[in-house]
């Protein structure tokens, strides 16, 4: 019957593999499991023992709302034909031939992992880190647990003005109290209640009105409880290129971030112990040296904009030069996806080959049968947690599309069973979406025991011990 | 967003001819490729003109021989391109207003791709749908 029929019937169903629990994975899994004429089995991988990606360990773990996004994910997970595999790395437990084998199809939602470099003479020297890296220690992420930040500077560049840069300097800023209010692990919470960073930079490349950072955002960084917000009069206002813009755009969102600019520069400091310089128009150039193979400044470029013909803002170095000392930079100028082992990447822009969602071959843009890519592995690093769901909608219906005029693999025997085998045989130590259940219930006990919202375990090893079992991998 | 973000999830493929081309051979590219444009490429290398469908109607309102006029006699130009730093919302606002609807995309000298106007309504209508979606979630938490 399955030769004639192609795969998607209760008694075939259509079997497909999700690569990454982030939100792209995620709301894809949805929206396959609630196809109505086409039955759907998705099983879901994760290098990480929990679920969740960015939303857990990108999310900033003050904005435990935005999380809240999480409930949805968990009603996906209680579905029937839905499995969720963690502690499975693709590429070394488990292979796009593995796939080939037990799916008809796969999506890869694998993200943005890597972040771009500046490009600039020092951006090696110690102290100089990738944003991502601190996020990902602030939020409990098991690989970056053992990095150290040294917090003992007093002065931070943080270079960017979007999400993430903004969340690194209001984290840089918030009060032990305001750290306990969030869910981060211990370790972050104690490091950071110690830090004697006094003055955070953010430095945009244009001006306020080419900002990605969002108004609540903006808004957010005015009522930090022990840091003042500083914009230089003369960066806050608009050249005549952005005036012009943004009346011909009548966008009234980002005509009241500019006033929210504007405001700032207006107002006194408070004297609050700590200051975040929001600084526009500028470039860095060098990270300098402090003699010791440390950072000990850094030199940025002042921007003029211009416009061009395709009616572009950018951002053309004026020559003046400034220093500003630091011991610490941060660098969040974009991020990159990660090429897969067997799956087409284009590299210039950073994220798997594809036309839609369909993985197509880098070099001839032929379609690859059976494997998708949904997130930012496919479109790369934008927009919000919710853009995923219409991005992940496009690549499901593509699937969708394909199945029933089968261009699908042909897994000569497609069943559940073999792939839990398969991870068995190999030694694999999966994780559960129980055991993430059970972690979960864990981490939130603790935080009410000791009266926060959530104490995230710190290591693969706590986690192993909340669920009672021997983590790594069996012998042979 | 950018128009990197665009042409990402674009494929790679980006359909050229050469100026010296016979209109004959544009249709057929266009038709075999269910596409409504080609970028012409000067003998530099760089985009010396667009090739749109609209061109070539308006051409055969003129004069029906143009099945055997050359590309670069039909052609619009100069042509704007833009970088795939440029912001979408930028973009379009230009297309808008000077009424023009494919661009090539140009890095360092090199085409690397050629966005459209729908594409660009389409990334926009992602982007606004993800930030009502998210919104939504967060109003219902509320």
């Amino acid at each position: 019957m399955g030769e004639d029929t192609p795969p998607g019937t209760p008694g075939n169903p259509l079997r497909v593999a999700i690569i990454g629990a982030g939100p792209a994975g995620f709301y894809a899994a949805d929206h396959l499991l609630k196809q109505e004429s086409v039955t759907v089995e998705v099983d879901m991988f994760d290098r990480l023992l929990t679920p969740y990606g960015l939303v857990r360990h990108g999310v900033a773990p003050d904005h435990l709302k935005i999380k809240s996004v999480t409930k949805g994910f968990a009603q996906t997970a209680a579905h029937p034909r839905f499995r969720f595999f963690g502690n499975v790395e693709f590429g070394t437990d488990l292979t796009v031939e593995d796939l080939e084998r037990h799916y008809h199809q796969a999506i890869f939602c694998t993200g943005a992992q890597t972040d771009r470099r500046m490009g600039i003479p020092g951006e090696d020297l110690e102290g100089s880190h990738p944003a991502t890296a601190f996020v990902a220690w602030y939020n409990g992420h098991p690989d970056y647990r053992d990095y150290r930040f040294d917090l003992s500077h007093e002065s931070v560049a943080i270079v960017g003005v979007g999400n993430v840069a903004i969340d690194v300097a209001r984290i840089l800023c918030l009060s032990p109290e305001e750290l306990r209010a969030t869910d981060m692990p211990d370790y972050a919470v104690e490091a950071l209640s110690a830090s004697r960073v006094r003055d955070v930079y953010l430095l945009g490349r244009r001006g306020p009105a080419q900002a990605a950072f969002t108004n609540p955002e903006l808004k957010e960084l005015g009522e930090l409880a022990v840091a003042d917000v500083d914009v230089l009069p003369a960066e806050a206002e608009l050249d005549t290129l952005s005036q012009g813009e943004l009346e011909a755009s009548g966008d009234r969102m980002l005509a009241r971030k500019v006033e929210l600019v504007r405001e700032y520069a207006a107002r006194p400091l408070a004297g609050k112990p700590r200051a975040l310089h929001l600084r526009f128009l500028v470039s860095p150039v060098e990270l300098v040296d402090d003699g010791q193979g440390r950072v000990g400044a850094i030199k940025l470029v002042h921007n003029a904009l211009v416009k061009s013909d395709s009616g572009a803002i950018s951002a053309q170095p004026t020559g003046d030069v400034e220093t500003i000392p630091v011991g610490l930079v941060f660098r969040s100028v974009g991020y990159r996806g990660v090429a897969l082992d067997g799956v087409p990447f284009n590299d210039r822009w950073g994220v798997i080959s594809n036309t839609g969602g369909r993985v197509v071959d880098s070099e001839t843009g032929a379609v690859v049968v059976g494997e998708y890519a949904a997130g930012w592995v496919k479109r790369g690093p934008s927009g919000v947690i919710g853009t995923n769901k219409p991005d992940a909608l496009e690549t499901v219906n593509a699937m969708v599309e394909d199945a029933a005029n089968r261009r699908t693999w042909a897994p000569p025997a497609p069943s559940g069973e073999a792939v839990v085998a398969l991870l068995a045989a190999r030694g694999v130590q999966a994780t559960t979406f129980d055991d993430w259940c059970a972690i979960d219930t864990f981490e939130l006990g603790e935080g009410e025991r000791c009266g926060r919202p959530r104490v995230k375990c710190g290591s693969r090893e706590d986690m192993w011990r909340v669920l009672g079992r021997e983590g790594g991998r069996a012998a042979g | 967003m950018k128009l990197s973000a665009v042409l990402a999830a674009k494929g790679n493929r980006v359909f050229t001819i050469g100026p010296g081309a016979s209109i004959r051979d544009a249709v057929d590219v266009l038709a075999g490729n269910n596409i409504g444009a080609l970028i012409v490429i000067g003998p530099a290398g760089a985009p010396a003109g667009v090739l749109s469908e609209r061109d070539i109607v308006r051409e055969i309102a003129n004069s029906p021989g143009v099945i055997h006029k050359n590309v670069s006699d039909v052609m619009t130009t100069p042509v704007v391109t833009g970088t795939p730093e440029d912001d979408v919302d930028s973009v379009l606002r230009t297309m808008t207003a000077r009424r023009f609807r494919h661009m090539p995309v140009v890095d360092h000298g090199a085409l690397v791709g050629m966005v459209t106007i729908g594409d660009l309504v389409k990334a926009q209508l992602t982007e606004f749908r993800g930030a009502v979606e998210t919104l939504e979630t967060r109003l219902m938490e509320s």
